[in-house]
């Protein structure tokens, strides 16, 4: 067994779930399971692989791209406000649990002794 | 193979239109009286938008009244699955947590098929958040195989692939991330496409695993797939992942003679655990390439086996990251606590379904302290080998092709007990999620019980043109 009930409690917490009783041990019983099975990627030697963090592998032809105005990086622009305006603050407050514009309103953050 | 008789295409849509047999309302209030009837015991949309799909219809009908030349998708029912986000109209990610959440602006692959004059008719049912194999995920409920109701559609985007296979559209968006276009696409007798990570943006689709994710078409053809995918590709300032790398006309390219292309044939993806009608359809599909002059290559491709383990944990790492921000803050569901970590539990305990709990829980596990180099360091060296497999095979061959699920579509309910059993439904599609290569299922006939079965073509990076050409080919062998 890899997976403890502190463990699933402890991640529950870092991820912000509340879980019942009966979730606790339902989940435990599954992540042991599926962590077991993850196991197999132990039996691959990676010392000396570099790891893949994106999308596209290292090599691939991807950006084939003019350089505009001698700019190095052409997935990043200048860090000037464009289109929409302010008018968006109105539809995205309208979909907030409690609005008070220009705000999203929030229980109180008490602290924690510990 | 190929279309059922009296089924829309788009260039069918566009002839009639042109010829004016059928106005562009008239088709879209067929398409929703379709819906009306079938939907019910399908569930494959959750939300119609027939306000925004006639104001829409009405302006391809002005074009034909003027006799202005008609945009590529003129007229053509399109269906978005409900994770990609439509302004103005509901988006719920298949999930509670979204259930009354309403976008403030269109993903760029919606704006682009709008602007071809593709008419958006509604959102429809996947699995939460995106998460899942079956559509059996959905907050909504399941949505049953239009081929066989008490069976799955496959998932994720087993509403969009139900929808186009039953009629209810002529071209749908669905998203894959491990196989969620694909195997829907072959559970449901339809092409499937996922394009090359980066080829199509993903400003707009709510994100599940952001190096994975990829939106793309399903349809009744491959020449329709190809079309839908030459308006939707190119780069978008708005996501910084989409390739700066020109759009072929996929069209085109896709119906050139496959004569002397070498398809790669892995025997990692024909070992035990197939279903033998699937394993007999998809040699039989191998054959009628070998037929029309393809050359058979044998590959290995070594780490196949170690795809599922690898993706269960980057996709899963993202995904915890991504869903972090489901909080009942800024937008979705919000149930009280007494603090503001109360809030946040309370919300997502209540808001997210147990699949994506699973999911949000495993990830954290193997990014969390102690664990990080043993889990996700080392699955993204594997990702890298996973890669590495591809980039290998294509310096041998144009395609590799496979079948595209191990089984057909299984009954509602018989793999839900499981979760890894149910993860082990995405054995083949998984490596080319990883390594970002493009894949289509494509249909190449159905079992004994009439259960449609897909092949799958994987290409090298930005190679959609030798893909659609293989599908192509097998479509019309």
């Amino acid at each position: 067994m890899k997976l403890s009930r502190d463990d699933v409690l402890r991640v529950a917490e870092l991820a912000h779930l509340e879980l019942t009783e009966a979730e606790v041990e339902t989940y435990r019983a599954q992540l042991d399971s599926i962590l077991t099975y993850i196991e197999k990627l132990n039996e691959l030697d990676t010392a000396r692989v570099e790891p893949m963090a994106g999308g596209t592998p290292a090599g691939v032809r991807g950006q084939e791209v003019e350089r505009s105005g001698g700019q190095e990086n052409p997935a990043l622009r200048e860090d000037t406000p464009g289109p929409p305006g302010a008018e968006i603050a109105e539809a995205v407050l309208k979909g907030a649990p409690d609005p008070s514009k220009p705000y999203f309103r929030v229980p109180k953050v008490i602290e924690r002794e510990s | 193979m190929g279309v059922k008789n009296g089924e829309w295409t788009i260039r069918g849509v566009r002839e009639a239109l042109e010829g004016k047999r059928v106005s562009a309302r008239e088709l879209t209030q067929q398409f929703y009286s379709r819906i009306a009837q079938r939907n019910p015991e399908l569930n494959a949309f959750l939300a119609l938008c027939p306000e925004r799909a006639n104001a829409q219809a009405d302006g391809i009908d002005r074009l034909v009244a003027e006799g202005k030349p008609l945009p590529p998708l003129a007229g053509v029912p399109f269906a978005v699955k409900d994770v990609i986000s439509t302004r103005g109209v509901r988006t719920t990610c298949g999930s509670r947590i979204l259930e009354n959440h309403v976008p403030a602006y269109d993903a760029t692959a919606v704006e682009r098929i709008e602007q071809a004059g593709a008419i958006v008719l509604g959102k429809t049912n996947c699995d939460e958040f995106a998460m899942g194999s079956s559509n059996e995920n959905s907050a909504y409920g399941p949505v049953r195989n239009p081929v066989a109701l008490d069976r799955v559609p496959g998932g994720s985007s087993g509403g969009s692939a139900a929808a186009v296979a039953a009629g209810l559209a002529v071209a749908a968006f669905g998203t894959d991330t491990g196989g969620s276009i694909r195997q829907p696409g072959a559970l449901c007798g339809i092409p499937a496409m996922m394009p090359t990570y980066g080829r199509v943006s993903r400003y707009g689709l709510i994100a599940f695993a952001s190096s994975l994710d990829r939106i793309g078409p399903f349809a009744t053809t491959v020449a329709d797939v190809a079309a839908v995918l030459g308006v939707i590709a190119g780069r978008d300032p708005l996501d910084s992942t989409s390739a700066n790398v020109a759009v072929p006309d996929y069209a085109a390219e896709a119906s050139k003679p496959v004569s002397g292309m070498r398809i790669g044939i892995a025997k990692e993806y024909f070992a035990e655990g197939m279903d033998p009608a699937v394993r007999q359809r998809v040699e039989a599909g191998i054959e009628a390439l070998k037929r029309l002059g393809c050359q058979p290559v044998e590959l290995r491709m070594p780490h196949t086996g170690y795809a599922i383990a690898t993706y269960y944990i980057v996709a899963t790492a993202e995904a915890s990251s991504n869903l972090a921000r489901y909080d009942g803050v800024r937008y979705g569901l919000r149930v009280d606590g007494s603090d503001l970590r109360g809030m946040y539990k309370k919300t997502r305990g209540a808001g997210f379904g147990p699949e994506v709990k699973r999911r949000i829980m495993l990830g954290a596990y193997a990014l969390s302290a102690g664990y990080y180099h043993a889990y996700y360091l080392k699955a993204q060296k594997v990702r890298a080998l996973v890669a590495r497999d591809f980039l290998e095979a294509f310096t041998k061959c144009d395609v590799v092709v496979t079948p595209t699920s191990p089984v057909p579509a299984f009954r509602l309910g018989e793999r839900t007990a499981d979760p890894l059993q149910m993860y082990l439904a995405d054995i083949y599609t998984v490596t080319g999620s990883l390594a970002g290569v493009p894949g289509i299922s494509v249909p190449c006939g159905t079992t004994p019980e009439g259960l449609p079965v897909g092949l799958q073509i994987f290409g090298p990076h930005f190679g959609e043109a030798q893909v659609l050409r293989v599908a192509h080919a097998i479509e019309t062998a």
